[in-house]
């Protein structure tokens, strides 16, 4: 029998083209006749074009057009919902500023128009000649004044993400508690920042007479997006082709957010020539979404032993004027902790701020990172370990559902951390540990992960070579989709893993949804898995009916998959190969689709993956400056498909959460709205220097209740925890609770002046 | 990018001839500034002309101290024996900034003029004296986390971003140019102007006058350079400090001492110097040393961390500097510049 595929830590199957630059990203296709777009954008954040000339931009060499709302080819609005997901309105998740449709300005850096020329340079600086005059109106900026405040109800839409809650009566059950705290967390905008730039290429074609678009583009979402470009442009569906088989990064980015893809669809229709346009890294800044800041109060109640009576989690969102996105900070709160009382509340602020959209743990980062905190101040508060007090509100089920988890060892994580990191070692007394100009200190947070499953189709092809292709329009992402995908189909068709191929980001291969919320091991696996099955059983019928196969008038069921054969059960002797079943029959191939999607279980359990991390910092107060010394963390987060993939989602994730809390902070000019923060050199992600070795363990326990594969997704935990664990060891080093994110050196000075 | 003719220096001599004689004509050599100003659209000269093939890479022994030539790359300098062994504050600097990608382009002569991280100046949208003289300083009253303490002026308050020019200044270091009117030596404090009416004007050189050469006089002390930053590596400096001692038996003969990050041009704190001359070096001196440095620091909205920080680095600098207390690693390297260390890796005495 061959050794299972799944489960081993197989190389990254993309991993030589990508580093031989064979892989091909968006930008690089090159298309015959290819012109090249340039935004010009808008200077103030609110308002209205008054003026646009665009006379010197139009006689500047090269320039084969310039859009702009005067002249741009009308677009549809924004769809309602698309796949589910709830897109206007309050707690939708898009922007659904339909772009360059009229004068009317939400933000600085909005696209006001698109120049399309022979060369990219030709278009960029033609771009610069476009002149516009505003009439301008005082921007709103400040979350607390905003004149549009709303309490959204759900967050996307769905009704297992109600932003407004109350379990019994957290209220009363403060007033009552011996022991309260209420402290409030801030935390700044940041941003994805993938190392690719959005970018689109959009060709239009007659086919049959109709018009036909084929737009590559940097989309974690080739479904969603064709459903939003065909909406937008009044075409068929089936006449939008969406083709990304690799994406440099996207950390949330990349999903939610139309306006580059339109745009280049339009300015292709307009010159009648493919174009291109890729963003530059400074309008990643305002055209590719953000994590808003929020300004968050936890309220805890507890007895003096360290039983939560109280938990209240109240978040001052923010968002844009054009979408309705709400950074849904409860997430780790209303399932954490065993506590009776428990409620947590958003407010939105609409501001003229480029729009947020989710960013790698929406709402579990910054909103993990204010409970954690709080966790560890009551701690402090009660004179109780930390990791003790957590132990002591151990939620054996879901505090607001009453549904048990489907599969939790919190307890085993939080046991192992504490070896790997040594915590029985440390002085728990802050401020009392020092290596030579530095402090030193040790902190502790729970992390979890709501682990999604969503539907999805695949196709499996079983060629007469004996290979195998297996296709779904998912994404990879860097995320190591192309590898465990085809670990997974390989395991089901019982073939060696280079025998089979995955593919994947075409919105023309068998429906998946959108990359996101950690949901595509769980969702995409069952569906290689069902297809798999298919083509197997569609085999299976054929050699039962071909007189000179051994399996011969045998039933399906009496016939199994091994190596690469089918056999007879009864007796494995008899059977023969898949290609020799083709072969006979003169079929070049087999294909058949298959559908997986989750059940009743979704009813009957609560279902996360936990984990516990544990950070050691050095802190220099003289300057300021933190650093990590050390970051160990011990996930459950079911079973691991690929251990050397999973390893690299976690220590990515990890070293994201730690950017977040030292460094990561994008500003707005507070009197006009700009990005003063609007390129990696001011925006600091972390360095090789930043980051210590990362000591991860996963407990690879397979989750009984989430499909036969027992994995849960993976993709954003590593983020989640590692901003308190890493604040809390703050404290302990320096006995400041800093609580604004990012913990940046000036902030330390200041806590310790005062 | 707007549009440009480009071509290479045949000479110095043509080189400046070219350039003096076309006002909207400018310099390039490794062009990790220039390049980037022109993208944004912040420089938009008409003519670049490349001096980065001219023979002026040498960096050789001079007169006891050491000549290097405006072309040698920063790596080359960082990497020199004479200047890591007895100028190791100018290694400290070069390998403090910046990437080993940059700094492999990066020439000497172009690091100091190296223009503003001012956020606004690269900003076409916003006003920015600096960049567009008259239009006014959007950082007085906007976001002025990065801006000066000292020398600023009602125009700009900008501060000099590179790291070089700290050491250079405490080292008194020469600068040997050649322009439309012949050639000079600028002593390097004098190289970088003060903001005054006239931000546009980073330094004293005339349109055309290239830089040749920066000396580094004959030196017997010690020297070393701190740096303050928001992440472990690739960030300029919130505030540094570069120190140059001479010492006198048990005494300080002569204390050179240039701040980083909080003017518009390094920043020498000369009432400090003062008061280090002739004393015997202990924490105590030091502290009233940086609080003399600081006493007449003028925050803005957002950058009166930079006191208390600035203050600590220096007494930090001199404690290194004169031996009382160990360097964060070996003299001469990153390691011993960056405040703070690396990540995952326990600061260790030299
Ligand atoms: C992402 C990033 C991070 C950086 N971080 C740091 C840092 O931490 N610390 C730091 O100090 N620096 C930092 N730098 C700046 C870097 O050090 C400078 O860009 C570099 O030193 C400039 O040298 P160059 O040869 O490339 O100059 P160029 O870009 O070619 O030119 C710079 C200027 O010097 C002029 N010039 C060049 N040669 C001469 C000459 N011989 N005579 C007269 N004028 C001349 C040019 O006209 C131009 O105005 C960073 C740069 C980048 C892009
Ligand atoms: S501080 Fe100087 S560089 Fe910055 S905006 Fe003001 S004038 Fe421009």
């Amino acid at each position: 029998m061959l050794t299972e595929a799944t489960g081993q830590p197989l190389d990254r199957v993309d991993g030589r083209l990508k580093v031989m630059g064979g892989a091909r990203y968006t930008a690089e296709w090159d298309l015959p006749g290819l012109a090249y777009g340039a935004l010009a954008t808008s200077a103030i954040a609110h308002g209205k074009v008054r003026t646009l000339d665009i006379k010197a931009a139009q006689q500047a060499p090269g320039v084969l057009a310039v859009l702009t709302y005067l002249n741009a080819p009308r677009l549809q609005p924004m769809p309602e919902k698309v796949g589910g997901t709830l897109f206007r309105g309050e707690g939708g998740i898009t922007e659904t500023l339909q772009p360059l449709q009229d004068a009317t300005i939400a933000y600085a850096g909005q696209p006001l128009a698109v120049v399309v020329a022979d060369t990219h340079e030709h278009a960029r600086y033609a771009a610069s000649l476009v002149r516009i005059t505003y009439d301008e109106a005082k921007p709103e900026l400040d979350r607390a004044t905003a004149s549009r405040q709303t309490l959204p109800e759900a967050f996307t839409g769905s009704k297992e993400e109600p932003l407004q809650v109350t379990v019994g009566d957290p209220r009363s059950a403060l007033a009552a508690a011996s022991v309260k705290l209420e402290r409030v967390y801030e935390s700044a905008i940041t941003h994805h920042n993938p190392i690719e730039q959005l970018a689109t290429i959009a060709r239009w074609e007659k086919r049959n007479g109709a018009d036909y678009l084929t737009v590559y583009d940097t989309t974690r979402g080739v479904d969603t997006l064709q459903e939003v470009i065909s909406a937008s442009l009044n075409l068929p569906k089936d006449n939008v082709h969406i083709i990304c088989p690799f994406i440099g990064g996207a950390f949330g980015s990349k999903g939610w957010l139309y306006a580059p893809a339109l745009l280049t669809a339009m300015a292709a229709r307009v010159v009648g020539r493919p174009v291109k346009i890729e963003l530059r890294r400074q309008d990643m800044f305002s055209t590719a979404g953000q994590r808003g800041a929020t300004r968050q109060t936890l309220s805890l109640g507890a007895t003096r032993d360290g039983k939560l009576t109280s938990l209240q989690h109240d978040t001052q969102a923010q968002t844009s004027m054009v979408s309705g996105y709400t950074e849904p900070c409860a997430r780790v709160s209303r399932m954490m902790y065993a506590v009776p009382n428990l409620g947590f509340a958003h407010h939105l602020s609409h501001l003229n701020l480029p729009s947020p959209c989710p960013m790698r743990g929406p709402g579990e980062t910054v909103g993990g990172w204010a409970l954690e905190c709080a966790i560890d101040e009551l701690a402090t508060e009660l004179n109780i370990d930390p990791v003790e007090l957590r132990l002591r509100n151990y939620a054996d089920k879901n505090p607001e559902t009453g549904k048990p988890f489907s599969s939790k060892h919190l307890r085993e994580c939080y046991a192992r951390g504490q070896e790997l990191i040594g915590w029985a070692a440390r002085n728990p007394k802050p401020r009392s540990m020092r290596e030579g100009n530095s402090l030193i200190g040790y902190g502790v947070a729970t992390t979890m992960y709501p682990a999604a499953r969503r539907e999805a189709s695949a196709r499996a092809t079983i060629f007469a070579d004996g290979h195998a292709l297996v296709q779904s329009a998912t994404h990879e992402l860097g995320n190591g989709a192309y590898t465990i995908f085809r670990q997974i189909s390989a395991d089901a068709l019982t073939l060696p893993v280079n025998n089979v191929r995955f593919e994947l980001g075409d919105s023309a291969l068998p429906k998946a949804p959108t990359t996101g919320g950690s949901a595509t091991t769980a969702t995409v696996g069952p569906a290689a898995t069902a297809a798999s099955e298919a083509v197997l059983s569609a085999l299976k019928q054929l050699a039962a009916r071909d007189a000179k196969s051994p399996l011969f008038g045998a039933s399906e069921e009496a016939i199994e998959a091994r190596d690469g054969r089918l056999v007879r059960k009864a007796n494995a002797a008899q059977g023969e190969t898949y290609a020799a079943i083709l072969k006979r029959a003169k079929l070049p191939s087999i294909s058949a689709e298959g559908t997986a999607k989750p059940g009743d279980e979704r009813e009957q359990f609560s279902f996360y993956s936990f984990g516990a991390v544990f950070a050691k910092v050095r802190v220099d107060e003289a300057s300021g400056s933190i650093r990590v010394a050390q970051l160990c963390a011990v996930y459950d987060v079911g079973r691991l498909m690929n251990p050397q993939t999973a390893r690299s989602q976690f220590i990515g994730g990890m070293s994201m959460g730690l950017g977040a809390t030292l460094m990561e902070a994008t500003h707005y000019d507070a009197r006009n709205g700009r990005a003063v923060v609007r390129n990696l050199a001011d925006y600091h992600v972390p360095s090789m220097a930043d980051t210590p070795d990362i000591l991860v363990e996963a407990l690879n326990i397979p989750d009984p209740h989430i499909s036969a594969l027992g994995a849960r997704g993976i993709g954003e935990i590593g983020c989640v925890g590692t901003p308190a664990a890493i604040t809390n060891a703050v404290f302990h080093a320096t006995g400041q609770r800093l609580r604004s994110l990012p913990l940046t050196p000036d902030k330390l000075l200041k806590a310790l002046a005062s | 990018m707007h549009p440009f003719q480009y071509q290479r220096a045949e000479s110095g001599d043509q080189a400046v001839a070219v350039v003096a004689k076309n006002p909207d004509a400018a310099f390039i050599a490794g062009g990790t500034s220039q390049v980037d100003l022109l993208k944004e659209g912040v420089h938009q000269p008409s003519l670049l002309v490349d001096v980065a093939g001219l023979p002026l890479r040498q960096i050789t022994d001079f007169e006891g101290g050491v000549r290097i030539g405006a072309n040698a790359t920063n790596t080359e300098a960082a990497y020199y024996p004479a200047i890591q062994a007895r100028y190791p504050a100018v290694s400290e600097a070069l390998l403090a900034g910046a990437s080993v990608q940059i700094r492999n382009m990066a020439t000497m002569a172009g690091n100091p003029l190296q223009r503003t991280r001012c956020p606004y100046f690269r900003d076409l949208d916003q006003p920015c004296n600096k960049r567009t003289p008259g239009s006014g300083c959007a950082a007085i009253g906007g976001y002025n986390h990065v801006h000066a303490l000292f020398g600023a002026s009602a125009a700009c308050v900008a501060t000099h971003p590179s790291d070089l020019a700290v050491a250079l200044s405490a080292l008194d270091a020469r600068v040997q140019t050649t322009g439309p009117r012949g050639s000079r030596t600028i002593a390097f404090p004098d190289l970088h102007r003060l903001p005054g009416t006239t931000p546009h004007l980073d330094t004293v050189l005339e349109h055309g006058e290239l830089i040749t050469s920066i000396d580094l006089p004959a030196f017997a002390g010690r020297s070393h350079y701190l740096k303050v930053r928001e992440r472990a590596s690739y960030a300029y400096a919130l505030a540094s400090c570069a120190v140059a001692l001479e010492m006198d038996g048990a005494k300080i003969k002569r204390a050179r001492i240039a701040l980083g990050g909080v003017a518009h041009k390094p920043w020498r704190a000369t009432p400090a110097e003062a008061l280090l001359a002739g004393q015997q070096p202990t924490e105590k001196l030091f502290q009233a040393a940086a609080a003399a440095a600081f006493a007449d620091a003028k925050p803005l909205e957002h950058n009166a961390y930079k006191i208390p920080m600035g203050r600590n680095l220096l007494v930090r600098a001199l404690l290194e500097t004169s031996g009382l207390q160990p360097l964060q690693g070996p003299a001469g390297t990153a390691f011993a510049a960056s405040v703070g260390g690396m990540a995952g890796q326990v600061a260790t005495p030299n």
